[in-house]
């Protein structure tokens, strides 16, 4: 099978009418396949961020984060979740935790970075200008540090999507689910038109995030 | 220490399983190796290359990091699915590209860019120096913009390493994933010892290769040790 018959049989399958309703349709493990992806993102964004604003506006504790998070990055996230799966039982947890440990590392290392190298220039006019700690971290660092804090928002989305295909492993749902199953019954366009899915939702989410950073990062940071 | 798990009051690690094993774990090491780090070499060969055109002709710089990071987003699984017409499926020989070739490309899709930066990165000055020193492009190239560039293209090759050697074990669900053999060996068998053991290797042979790229880092750049830093 060539890479031109593998396409044609994956627009096939993309394009076949049956694969687009119900259960084990595409619109429901699509929405099955976000559900997850945005639910690990927001846990990490949620842990990530203040510790990431904090540690570095106080600037202690920056070596810890980045080892951590230099170490959190190494886990592999299928042995994760199969000894999750092992340790629990099949379900939205074991899914749920790998992808948590995923999305932190570049949010968080990408935050303390951020807000670390904020000019020590607009701090101390921040701070001429009455600012407190408080301040000065949510109203001149964070908003300065913004891109930088997105592009590890982005790195984590995009990893995530990618990544949670093997929720299917944990037999719960997703896309990824077209991905195992095609793979078990040697069901390649199958696979290839999960695959195609998963590679189009990455690229959906690309574009949010010029979109999003259109919106959020202030004018005069954007060039 | 035994730590009893929710099922059954079966302890989580059997330390003795380890003894019995350190063979195949050592065999199992060693592949693992093979098929994560081969990537990072072959990728580091032909983002150089890749990177010094994208630097030399600015147009070329927005297409390749499109088609990056679209490729950064590929589900590995999918990609090692997609090389088994190709290469084959099994543990060995040819069957390992099909590891090996999907994890070149996502190691590509950080160290091209990387590789860019850390040339666009070299001080106009520097280069006018050289310049009036009397040095044609390439040699221009090969000892004053590389090396300067190296630190940028380094912190790229330790992302990709770390990565890959994770990345490695999701080739176990097609057969050949190193380590990650075990995962799915204890998975099926409802015994936490071998993801465990092999979680654990995995993340000592990210960090250790983690630990040899900073010495090399080190060692390439001998001028960033004597300076303010």
């Amino acid at each position: 099978m060539n890479l031109a018959d593998q396409i044609r049989a994956a627009w096939t399958w993309l394009t076949a009418s049956a694969h687009w309703s119900g259960g084990e349709g595409i619109p429901h493990r699509l929405l099955e396949h976000l559900g997850y992806s945005a639910l690990a993102l927001v846990i990490a964004a949620l842990i990530a961020l203040p510790l990431g604003a904090l540690v570095g506006h106080t600037g202690r504790g920056g070596f810890a984060v980045v080892t951590v998070a230099n170490f959190a990055r190494a886990i592999p996230t299928l042995g994760l979740l199969l000894l999750v799966v092992t340790v629990t039982s099949i379900g939205l947890t074991p899914v749920i935790i790998p992808l948590i440990a995923l999305a932190t590392p570049p949010i968080l290392v990408n935050t303390y970075e951020g807000v670390r190298g904020v000019d020590p220039d607009i701090k101390d006019a921040a701070r001429g200008m009455g600012m407190t700690g408080t301040g000065i971290l949510l109203k001149a660092e964070v908003p300065v540090a913004m891109p930088l804090i997105l592009l590890g928002l982005r790195t984590a989305a995009i990893q995530v999507v990618a990544t949670a295909t093997i929720a299917a492993y944990a037999g719960i749902g997703g896309l990824g689910r077209y991905i195992v199953d095609g793979l078990a019954r040697k069901d390649y366009p199958s696979v290839v038109g999960g695959s195609v899915l998963v590679v189009l939702l990455a690229v959906i989410v690309q574009l949010a995030f010029v979109g999003i950073r259109r919106a959020v990062v202030s004018r005069g940071l954007r060039n | 220490m035994t730590l009893a798990a929710a099922n059954g009051g079966e302890p989580l690690i059997r330390w003795d399983w380890i003894g019995d094993h350190t063979g195949q774990l050592a065999d199992l090491t060693a592949h693992h190796l093979k098929l994560a780090l081969l990537p990072i070499l072959f990728g580091l060969i032909v983002a150089i290359p890749l990177g010094l055109l994208c630097a030399r002709w600015r147009w070329l710089y927005p297409p390749t990091l499109g088609v990056a990071n679209v490729l950064y987003g590929l589900p590995s699984l999918a990609l090692f699915m997609l090389c088994i017409p190709y290469f084959g499926i099994g543990s060995g020989g040819r069957a390992d590209f099909t590891i090996i070739v999907p994890l070149t490309l996502f190691s590509l899709s950080v160290l091209v860019p990387n590789v860019v930066d850390g040339l666009r990165s070299v001080p106009d000055p520097v280069r006018q120096a050289a310049t009036a020193m009397g040095f044609g492009t390439l040699r221009r190239l090969i000892q004053v913009e590389l090396p300067i560039a190296v630190p940028v293209v380094i912190a790229g090759a330790r992302v990709a390493a770390v990565s890959s050697i994770s990345l490695v074990s999701v080739g176990t669900l097609i057969g050949n994933g190193g380590l990650g053999q075990l995962f799915v060996d204890g998975y099926s068998r409802d015994f936490t010892t071998p993801i465990i053991v092999s979680c654990v290797l995995i993340i000592v042979l990210a960090l250790v290769s983690d630990g040899v790229l900073v010495a090399a880092q080190r060692l390439l750049t001998p001028w960033a040790r004597r300076g303010t830093r």
